[in-house]
């Protein structure tokens, strides 16, 4: 009988997600995947997962399962009550596996052994709200099948892995293509001050709360091409923080980008945290 | 002049003189990629190409020694596309150019477009033509354009992949599928194709708004 488990609540968003769809920007096809990749790496692999195996991506917890039959599995990210973090575990037939709200971050990967058996589109399982590819995110009623790609069990008991912080984040920053769009008081604004995590932030961007940058000079910019992590300044002057659903282009001024060792970072960002970017140098 | 611009730990940004370079740039790196890339994006005035290393260094020097190809066009066959030219906005657009509404249909059909580049949504093409079209978008876009629709707005023309909101002006529809999860590639606009628009109107529907 094939693995399977059914879904008794998804909190406020849960989608399935691995390591998203690379190479297609040219076409309009974001990248998506998982926002916090260190995480949903690693609940892959302490269950022996190949490491594009799709997991589930909880956002706030809220997540319940009900085992249809003996599960190993696997939960790293975000720490939720009532669930080990960061070990290898077995859900028993019959069992109910339900996260509570997360001590600190936003976003906890729960990879079960085999990975989750969904078609792929376009190369990828991954959920992507922006251009609406991949799986519809999880719903209520929902029974989700594992596959068999799995190597051997790591033979690991836990990973010492540190929680996503709860206070103040400091994420580093390196100038962007339109830094020239601004004024020096425009970047030592964005590299000085707090800002707050909005609550109208998504898989798509991370939006902030703060003081408006000053521009250097006006005028539209022609659309040009956006990664991940680029921190788009549109006219309001305040930040958006491109996370995995971002578009591959983008009509706003990109003043900086944050550097890659802090993306995962950016992507435990929870609304009302405080943050700042700090301009990498070396 | 060509300039290349900082885009964070993996990605640099090429920007070029106009559109045309643009193409042609996109050319030479499709034809020959540096080592480790992983996305080319061109754009109105620029190409973006991220890599799957942070030695950026080198990648600059190579971004710095390649020159657009003159035939800006990626192989394969030119794109026909059948389109029934009953579109909303035809009468405002023969308005805006001063000319009938046949000439519209007349000089979109005569043009050979090549995808410029893609954006908005999955497989949404900027096709840009050999002369200089000039239309402005819509006043008030509409938020619901239906697939398949094909409009006009800037100097670009392009094919709705998919029901969206959206500003440009609707010269008519086609029923190719142009980003179909099907096929592979899934989106038949790719940068670099050719395109040519074919008028089907006078074996469409007798309904059609024109005639």
């Amino acid at each position: 009988m094939t693995a399977r488990f059914e879904v008794l609540a998804t909190g406020p968003l849960t989608t399935i997600q691995d390591s998203g769809r690379p190479g297609q920007a040219a076409l309009g096809i974001g990248r998506s995947g998982a926002c916090d990749r260190t995480s949903y790496q690693l609940a892959n692999r302490l269950v022996g997962n190949h490491p594009d195996a799709a997991a589930l991506e909880v956002t706030f917890g809220g997540l319940s399962v009900l085992a249809e039959a003996d599960l190993v599995y696997a939960v790293a990210g975000a720490p939720c009550s009532n669930v080990a973090l960061n070990a290898p575990a077995l859900l028993r037939k019959g069992e109910v596996l339900q996260l509570g709200p997360p001590r600190t971050g936003l976003r906890t990967y729960v990879a079960f052994r085999g990975g989750l058996d969904v078609d792929p589109v376009l190369g990828s399982r991954s959920t992507d709200l922006l251009s609406g590819l991949g799986p519809a995110p999880v719903a209520v009623g929902d029974v989700l099948a594992l596959g068999k790609d799995h190597g051997p069990m790591p033979g690991v008991d836990l990973a010492p892995v540190a929680d996503p912080p709860g206070g103040e984040v400091v994420v580093q920053v390196l100038p962007g293509p339109r830094r020239d769009w601004f004024t020096d008081a425009g970047w030592q604004s964005l590299t000085g001050q707090s800002y707050t995590v909005s609550s109208n932030s998504n898989r798509v961007g991370v939006r902030f709360e703060g003081q408006p940058l000053e521009r250097a000079r006006d005028g539209e910019l022609v659309s040009e091409g956006m990664e991940l992590g680029a921190l788009q300044i549109p006219p309001s002057g305040l930040p958006v923080l491109f996370l995995a659903d971002h578009p591959v282009t983008g009509g706003y001024p990109v003043i900086g980008y944050v550097a890659a060792p802090d993306l995962d970072l950016c992507g435990q960002l929870r609304p009302g945290q405080s943050l700042r970017f700090r301009e990498r140098t070396r | 002049m060509m300039r290349v611009l900082p885009c964070g730990s993996s990605a640099l940004l090429v920007e070029l003189g106009d559109l045309d370079e643009v193409l042609g740039y996109y050319a030479a790196l499709r034809a020959d990629p540096p080592a480790g890339v992983v996305d080319i994006v061109p754009a109105g005035r620029t190409v973006m190409v991220t890599v799957d290393h942070t030695d950026l260094a080198a990648l600059e020097r190579i971004l710095l020694s390649t020159t657009p190809l003159v035939d800006r066009r990626i192989g394969g066959d030119l794109v026909e596309i059948p389109v029934v030219y009953d579109g909303e906005d035809l009468a405002d657009v023969a308005e805006l150019l001063s000319c009938s509404i046949e000439e519209v249909v007349q000089r979109h059909t005569a043009e050979e477009w090549t995808v410029a580049f893609c954006g908005f949504a999955p497989g949404f093409g900027y096709l840009t033509g050999e002369s200089s079209w000039d239309i402005p978008r819509r006043s008030s876009p509409r938020t619901k354009v239906p697939a398949g629709s094909v409009a006009l707005a800037g100097e670009f023309s392009g094919v709705y992949p998919r029901e969206s909101p959206g500003g440009w002006q609707l010269l008519g529809r086609t029923d190719v599928n142009v980003f179909d999860l099907d096929q592979d590639p899934a989106a038949l606009l790719s940068p670099g194709r050719r395109i040519r628009f074919v008028d089907a109107t006078s074996s469409a529907a007798p309904n059609g708004r024109r005639g």
